[in-house]
């Protein structure tokens, strides 16, 4: 049977929110077999033909039992709440991943249904496919250019939202070579069991013949090609564009959905409510 | 069942009011009506949120300070804070049992009213001719409908007003008439209440 | 004329929908056929549609549950045979548009239309009797609360025939929602049959907060109240404090959608960030909404079955007030992939966890009031031990997506869906099934079949196992939701189990239709004399007659105890026959919720599609019938003496044959023979 993707990850970031589930699993535990336990022992033990039992019909309060009963919980909670803290900080998607590589950067359009990768350094693009170099961190730039969505690639770890005139950020790294499945997780409309890409890891000198061959690709991508894709489809092939114009398409794309917004530094107004305004303050700040 | 019961309205002095049951339904009413109001203010509370997040995305277009004319709008506030001073006036004449000062009052109040309302509509009207609907941007989107939103409220706070009106001049002050008096009167205050909030975060806030 | 209404929104061409709604109207057609046979019309509409009595209230509320579960369980079924079919080159019978729908559909039914009406109609036929009351503090917006929900129900059914339901998802998330991306009106049966049910909603949480605070019998102090009667209360302040949320997060993506607004639009201002915050800031209440009245149940029905004051009443209270406050703090956990920053998806993710401890105080609580008790497996002793072996599981899972690190992977993956079933299916519709089974002999006067219940218990138990277990194993798969083709051939076997897991629900819900048929057929020989069916009952409601009379109470009991009827027992002034009866005062029956009803719904259908006259009818219609029905002063009547003890001398000659035949049992150690022979 096939490994699961989500306990066989292939990169750090996977590899730390594996053991945050499963130590997160462990400690829960801890409460949760002694309620099994307790669950059938005292249903089989204490049930109404067991004359044998001690029976207390009036016993309904001991202060020894309430103080565990809210304890316990209490610790247990405690532990995985330092634990959440701690962890959410080191996971946090934003963050760059320390590596001796400069990262490489790539930039991510949602469209209906499929997904553009720009790769603004080597200035090309593809439709649903990544070809990253192992060991190397990778750090996207996402965006919509339709409705909300999420950027997915289960064996490499987080996933983020893909939201138009946002510019969400997400960092991972493949530590393994393999063609690993990625998707939008986010439900988006008819097209939506369509919108997946194969992600590549490979070596680095594999991932630099891999960028000639898109770069002597026919197609090009530009304004025309782009509104070419805006229209929908789904399981769209595989794409190479050996040049993308104007540079800054990824830009653009953000622009056109930010109109006279006043985005420049404020936060709080591409940053989602109020309620959450301080919160969402990364989101641009990059 | 139906053929061994009489009718309260017919039956009252024969049962005293603290009898428990129905007879104490006059305070759950009232007590019922705050609950309401409560539930009111979420309701509010998150209108004026979205506003609070979409009060700077003009997108491109007019912004508060282009649109809003602060004196007609303290005009328009004056005419409804005075609406609740009046109202307060015929809720004292009700518990001096003064039918005709009750109506009295109650007709000030629905003229103040109405004439905020119309007001209202018309500052509406405008900024849509102008082309600044809701439409427009979400800070227009949030704008209508904050202030609609508090407009609607008030219409409905007046079509009750007519038909109290039209209770109490029928009816007299009966229990049930004065219980409903006492609820409009709590929404109508609260109504008040909510304008001076909406007042100082859109129109103040606005335009500073 | 019909505003966006035209003959080709019916889709007649479509035979999976077409085979719906016949199935639909045949089933309505038997029904209304064996009415007229029967020549029950008039005898409908006085005692039922037109009631105001709590009790019945609550059992139409049931019917109505009973039936949406029926529909969302037969979208359930589709769900689950398209995924295990729609593998690699086949896409399955169900084309996206279609299944789309059907998930969408499957969501909005379960949680508004089979939950909510499942719970209102459980806390509407218990809680005034619990606290010794005769009625509801408003009997006439109770039939309205009432009324709106059935129409809004109905209008979920309409789409079925007329035009398309929302293919957007439950919760409806823009801009996939607004008019851009959803142009037809499937979005807006979505919005409206909510929003009307909402209100429906609201007013029942007024409704039964002031009953609660204000009705109680005299000496039943708050902390006396039996622990249903704390867990509505605390989900009618909930309700009454979420639902005004999603009032307005739907009256914006409503004006996104006919007015042109840009509340959540792509583009001109919007922030379709807004919605997730507000939709959940109602949405995660909800889920207490839904939990809490099943924490309820069992909090009655262990201490019942198991003969024994319920362990640390105290520590009850104070784990469902902390849940009903705490609930309004996480509501960012739903969308930790939103790129809030670490503080924050730390904060909510941690004030998630706290939840934990009162409900894990819960469940300790319950197991030890089995403890040292004598526990009997009558059927809603079954639903509350599957409850607390499933819920755990449920519990776990729930901590792992808390924790924002692990939700980065499991959030929108089938692991979710496997989650959220397994708290809502034993956190709350086994409660549900639960309360169904432990008080329908106090609302019919005989109980349901055990024989039938408990294999009805089996099948969903196991079938719970089988269908969403494997969903947990298909999320650590990486598998997102809401797919209707895939080509993974990992997911294939999973997903064939879940559909047997389905097929084993299946059985389990056709057993209770033929318990339900079984124990109406055997009531005469089942019928409960004594009132209080389990013998063991402890609160308010067993101590009056099976089913209770109208009034309730032919006098207000006084309290003296927190398990009250049980203390009445032992002090031996149970079933005491009053020197003299008294006048009760009660609410007249009245068509108006009814009518009010009826013009929602037609209100409701034209604004759908956008008939502006028929939907201006609609709310003047609400609206003269509520100026009218306020200018009506006689609502109310006294049920006279010679009445209520006519009613109550055959009460007790029922109490004095069941007690020849020996069936009331005062001594609480003694297991009763009669429930077990059922």
């Amino acid at each position: 049977m096939q490994k699961m993707p989500l306990l066989d990850p292939s990169g750090p970031i996977g590899m730390s929110e594996r053991s945050l589930i499963i130590t997160a699993f462990l400690i829960m535990l801890i409460p949760a077999i002694p309620v099994f336990i307790m669950t059938v022992w005292f249903a089989w033990h204490y049930r109404s033909t067991n004359k044998k039992a001690t029976y207390a019909p009036k016993w309904g309060h001991s202060n020894k039992i309430e103080f565990v009963v809210w304890s316990v919980p209490a610790i247990i909670i405690l532990v995985l709440g330092i634990l959440t803290w701690v962890t959410t900080h080191e996971l946090n998607p934003y963050k760059p991943i320390a590596s001796t590589h400069k990262a490489i950067r790539i930039e991510a359009v949602a469209l209906n249904w499929k997904w553009l990768f720009i790769y603004p350094d080597q200035h090309i693009a593809t439709i649903n496919q990544l070809v990253l170099p192992v060991n190397v961190p990778v750090s996207f730039r996402i965006t919509s250019d339709t409705v909300m969505t999420s950027f997915f690639i289960p064996r490499l770890g987080s996933q983020i939202y893909a939201m138009a005139g946002m510019n969400t950020h997400l960092n991972l790294m493949a530590s393994k070579p393999g063609t690993y499945e990625g998707m939008n997780s986010q439900f988006s409309g008819n097209g939506f069991a369509g919108m997946h890409f194969k992600v590549i890891a490979t070596s680095r000198k594999k991932y630099d013949q891999w960028l000639t061959k898109v770069k002597n690709a026919p197609a090009k991508l530009d304004e025309a090609t782009f509104t070419a894709l805006e229209k929908p489809s789904s399981n769209t092939p595989v794409t190479y564009y050996s040049s993308v114009n104007p540079e800054n398409m990824f830009t653009d794309v953000l622009d056109k959905y930010r109109q006279g917004m006043k985005m420049a530094n404020s936060s709080n107004v591409a940053g989602g409510s109020t309620m959450a305004s301080s919160g969402m303050t990364e989101m641009n700040a990059h | 069942m139906t053929t061994m019961t009489t009718d309260v309205a017919a039956n009252r002095n024969k049962h005293i009011l603290s009898e428990h049951g129905h007879s104490d339904s006059v305070s759950n009413a009232v007590y019922g009506f705050w609950i309401y109001i409560m539930s009111d203010c979420v309701l509010f509370a998150c209108v004026f949120a979205t506003f609070a997040v979409m009060s700077h995305n003009y997108a491109g277009g007019p912004t508060g300070k282009d649109l809003f004319d602060l004196p007609y709008v303290f005009g328009e506030t004056m005419l409804l804070l005075c609406s609740s001073v009046t109202y307060g006036f015929s809720v004292l004449a009700m518990n001096a049992n003064s039918r005709k000062m009750v109506l009295t009052w109650l007709a000030i109040t629905f003229l103040l009213g109405l004439g905020f309302i119309i007001m209202e509509v018309n500052e509406f009207h405008h900024l849509i001719l102008a082309g600044h609907g809701p439409d427009r941007s979400g800070f227009l989107s949030a704008f209508f409908t904050l202030v609609g939103t508090h407009g609607t409220h008030v219409s409905f706070g007046l079509i009750w007003m007519l038909v109290m009106m039209y209770q109490v001049a029928r009816k007299g002050l009966s229990v049930p008439v004065r219980s409903r008096l006492i609820r409009l009167s709590m929404f109508w205050h609260f109504l008040d209440i909510v304008w001076i909030g909406v007042f100082t975060v859109v129109y103040l806030m606005g335009v500073m | 004329m019909f505003g966006k209404l035209t003959l080709s929104d019916i889709p007649y061409h479509v035979p999976i929908i077409m085979g719906a709604v016949g199935f639909t109207l045949l089933g309505a057609l038997i029904v209304l056929g064996l009415i007229t046979y029967y020549g029950k019309w008039t005898y409908l509409w006085k005692e039922w549609l037109t009631s105001v009595d709590h009790k019945k209230i609550g059992v139409m509320y049931i019917i109505l549950a009973l039936i949406m579960l029926l529909r969302g369980f037969s979208d359930a079924i589709l769900m689950r045979s398209q995924q295990a079919v729609a593998f690699g080159s086949n896409h399955g019978f169900l084309p996206p548009e279609h299944y789309d729908q059907i998930f969408s559909a499957h969501g909005t039914i379960m949680v508004f239309f089979m939950a909510m009406p499942f719970l209102t109609g459980l806390m509407n036929v218990v809680v005034p009797l619990q606290i010794g009351a005769r009625d509801v503090a408003f009997p006439f917006m109770n039939s309205v609360s009432l009324w709106l929900t059935i129409i809004s129900a109905g209008l979920v059914m309409v789409s079925l025939g007329v035009g398309d339901f929302s293919r957007a998802g439950w919760t409806g998330y823009p801009p996939l929602s607004g008019l851009t991306y959803s142009p037809d009106s499937g979005v807006d049966y979505w919005i409206w049959s909510i929003q009307l049910s909402g209100i429906g909603t609201l007013m029942t949480g007024i409704n039964f907060l002031v009953t609660i605070l204000k009705m109680r019998a005299p000496g039943m102090s708050l902390m006396r109240m039996p622990v249903f009667t704390w867990a509505t209360l605390c989900t009618n302040a909930l309700m009454i404090l979420a639902f005004p949320a999603l009032t307005a997060t739907l009256a914006l993506l409503t004006l996104d959608r006919y007015l042109g607004t840009h509340f959540f639009t792509n583009g001109f201002g919007g922030n379709m960030m807004m919605y997730p915050n507000l939709f959940w800031i109602w949405g995660h209440p909800e889920v207490y909404i839904l939990v809490l009245p099943a924490f309820g149940v069992f909090s009655e029905v262990v201490p019942t079955l198991c003969g024994k004051r319920l362990f640390g009443y105290t520590s009850m209270v104070w784990a469902t007030l902390a849940i009903t406050v705490l609930s309004f703090t996480v509501w960012l956990h739903h969308f930790f992939t939103m790129g809030a920053s670490s503080d924050v998806n730390a904060f909510f993710g941690i004030a998630t966890m706290i939840i934990a401890v009162p409900t894990g105080v819960k469940i300790f609580n319950w197991l030890f009031t089995m403890y040292r008790g004598r526990v009997r497996f009558d059927t809603p002793m079954l639903w509350t031990i599957g409850f607390i072996i499933t819920f755990v599981i449920g519990g776990m899972s729930g901590v792992m997506l808390a924790i924002p690190g692990a939700d980065y992977v499991l959030h929108n993956t089938e692991f979710l869906v496997a989650h959220f079933h397994n708290v809502l299916l034993p956190g709350a519709l086994f409660g549900y099934f639960a309360g169904y089974s432990y008080w329908f002999p106090k609302a019919f006067g005989f109980p349901l079949n055990e024989k039938w219940g408990k294999r009805a218990f089996w099948f969903w138990f196991f079938g719970f196992y089988l269908a969403f277990i494997p969903l947990y194993v298909l999320g650590f798969l990486g598998m997102p939701r809401r797919l209707d083709y895939y080509t993974n051939p990992a997911w294939h076997p999973w997903l064939e189990i879940a559909a047997v897991g389905a097929a084993f629900v299946l059985f389990g819900i056709i057993c209770q239709g033929i318990q339900l048929v079984v124990s109406i057929r055997d009531r005469e020989k089942n019928r409960d004399l004594t009132g209080d069916y389990w013998s063991n009952g402890r609160t308010m409601e067993w101590s009056t007659s099976s089913p209770a009379p109208f009034y309730n109470f032919a006098q207000i009991p006084e309290v003296h105890e927190r398990d009250s009827f049980d203390h009445m027992k032992e002090q031996g002034t149970a079933y005491q026959r009053p020197a003299h009866y008294q006048d009760i005062h009660m609410p007249k029956n009245t068509s108006a919720g009814f009518i009010i009803g009826m013009f929602a719904f037609i209100f409701g259908f034209a604004m759908i599609w956008h008939i502006w006259w028929m939907a201006a009818f609609g709310a003047l219609g609400i609206l003269v019938t509520l100026i009218l029905r306020s200018a009506n002063d006689h609502t109310d009547y006294y049920v006279q003496s010679e009445e209520v003890k006519h009613v109550e001398s055959l009460r007790f000659e029922q109490l004095a044959n069941s007690e020849r035949s020996g069936s009331i049992n005062a001594s609480p150690d003694t297991v009763t023979p009669l429930s077990h022979q059922v």
